[in-house]
């Protein structure tokens, strides 16, 4: 029997955290899980000016998007986690970091959908280094 | 029906227990299973007579040719084609159509041409065709579906024209489960354009009913041999003779040539000359051994059965509540492939609790994106039936729906 439905997950599925979108954020991005079309926006705001670089940290942060209760727990425990983080701190957080978030063993499928949220994230950040 | 209390034994897979239950396979279209037939013809190939084809005068090399060689007449004499040389061996329907838009396409299409498709098509009937309007600077036009999930009447009419040079239309929706009027549509095309070149797509079509190429009208026919209890990596172009015998070649390389020179290459007939290099000569062998297992039970009770199967499930499925199923809902004109979502549950999560009974089906968009976007979901979920399957398991399957809604209620 899987075990991927914890209550934490089905509660986080159920009443996702940080769901919605800022307004005036400073960045924003969008990404699909190419497997099922599932979509994850993220959107977030930042402390200091694009001259801090990596040193700036998560002020707040919104997702929205369709997705199975993986992808939609993964993104209410994912931003929960990196509000206050430094961009930094988000770029070092791998796969590793999601699924102890998750407190779960995934398959490779379900894997990718756990993880679309901090590549969304990742690639959000990665776009005040060349913009 | 067909007696499935004799099929069943024929498929090692079903025999098998997964965490001591049943295993309910209901995905066929993405992939059959296959009978204990197919995997023996297979192994016979590997075991006694395991050596490449065409090359060698020694008997073993013989009996290979000419297995692999009776495979080609076996699969034509199954879509009713009397052309042994119309069959040439591919990977998949997937490469049955890259070889006919990197061939034909090639050749066929210029900066004025334009190419019809439907928003139903599998990526496999669609991206091909993009990128050779994309390297022609040409036109990909599509058909458009009824809220039913059927091909909108009268838009051939309107989209063709003089410039039209093929129309890639899939027989069987992977998603929807429609059976296109496939002859009919032709017959109306070629009244108004006899110039243009017909595709089908027959993987959702071949190994569910009775196909006779000759009625049909088309001038390509593709489709895949794990779909249709044989092996994966082999599949079909059936093309007409006249059309390819002048075409260059797809890949080249060993066995398609008939003279190599240091500076030129004389390239061989039909169908070798898109074979390039040894080709899957046990999947040959496992298709025709499939192809002789569905013969067997006659493909006419082969659909009759699905038709059966699918009227069960779509008369449970579309009374369910909060359950939405796409496509048509008269089984007289449906393969035995539902779709259908459940709301508040996202197809992964279906197809994860239902995996908990070990009900296998399908989730996401079927390699059928632009269907799903027209459909206006990301994603469904997709029960598929054939010849193994039983009323039993449509009722489990409706029991595990149940299951779902519930856990997540």
């Amino acid at each position: 029997m899987d075990d991927i439905y914890r209550e934490n997950i089905l509660d986080n599925y159920r009443h996702p955290k940080n769901f919605g979108k800022l307004v005036n954020a400073d960045i924003e991005e969008e990404l699909g899980n190419p497997f099922c079309g599932d979509k994850i926006a993220v959107s977030l705001k930042l402390t200091g000016t694009h001259k801090q670089g990596v040193d700036r940290k998560v002020r707040d942060i919104r997702f929205n998007g369709q997705g199975c209760a993986v992808s939609i727990a993964s993104a209410s425990l994912v931003t929960e986690y990196i509000k206050g983080k430094s961009l930094r701190e988000i770029m070092a957080l791998n796969r590793e970091t999601v699924l102890s978030l998750m407190g779960i063993e995934l398959t490779p499928t379900r894997l990718k959908c756990a993880l679309l949220s901090l590549e969304t994230v990742q690639n959000a950040v990665k776009q005040t280094f060349t913009g | 029906m067909l007696d499935t209390k004799k099929i069943i034994p024929d498929f090692p897979i079903l025999g098998k227990k997964i965490n001591g239950k049943p295993l309910i396979y209901l995905d066929s279209t993405a992939s059959s299973l296959k009978p204990a037939q197919v995997i023996r013809a297979m192994d016979d190939y590997y075991q006694r007579y395991g050596v490449n084809i065409f090359r060698g005068v020694y008997k073993l090399s013989e009996t290979a040719t000419e297995k692999y060689e009776s495979a080609r007449s076996t699969v034509a004499s199954f879509i009713g084609s009397k052309e042994a040389n119309e069959i040439i061996f591919v990977r998949n329907a997937t490469e049955a159509v890259n070889l006919v838009a990197a061939t034909w396409g090639e050749v066929n299409v210029d900066s004025q041409s334009n190419i019809i498709s439907t928003v139903m098509e599998h990526h496999a009937n669609i991206v091909p065709w993009q990128q050779l309007v994309k390297r022609k600077n040409a036109k990909l036009n599509y058909l458009d579906i009824t809220e039913e999930g059927r091909l909108q009447p009268g838009q051939i009419e309107n989209k063709i024209n003089v410039n039209t040079r093929l129309i890639a239309l899939t027989y069987v929706s992977n998603v929807l489960g429609t059976i296109n009027p496939v002859a009919k549509i032709i017959k109306i095309i070629k009244e108004i354009n006899p110039g243009v070149k017909i595709l089908v797509d027959a993987a959702q079509a071949v190994p569910h009913m009775k196909i006779d190429v000759n009625n049909l009208g088309a001038d390509f026919l593709v489709f895949s041999g794990h779909k249709m209890l044989g092996p994966t990596g082999i599949g079909v172009l059936w093309a007409k003779g006249e059309i390819m015998k002048d075409l260059p070649p797809y890949q080249t390389g060993g066995d398609m040539i008939r003279e190599v020179y240091l500076d030129r290459t004389v390239f061989n007939d039909i169908p070798h000359r898109f074979e390039a290099g040894t080709p899957h000569i046990a999947g040959a062998i496992g298709l025709a051994e499939a192809v002789r297992y569905l013969d067997s039970l006659g493909m006419d009770k082969v659909r009759r059965h699905e038709e059966e199967l699918v009227e069960y499930a779509l008369s449970n499925l579309t009374g369910m509540k909060e359950i939405t199923v796409y496509g048509p809902h008269t089984a007289g004109d449906r393969a035995a492939v539902v779709a259908f979502n459940a709301k508040g549950v996202h197809p992964h999560d279906m197809a994860q609790i239902l995996d908990r009974d070990n009900i296998c089906i399908r989730s996401g968009h079927h390699c059928a994106m632009p269907l799903h976007t027209r459909l206006q979901i990301p994603a469904s979920c997709r029960a598929s039936f054939y010849i193994y399957n039983t009323k039993k398991d449509v009722d489990l399957l409706i029991e595990g729906i149940l299951k779902a809604k519930i856990f997540f209620e």
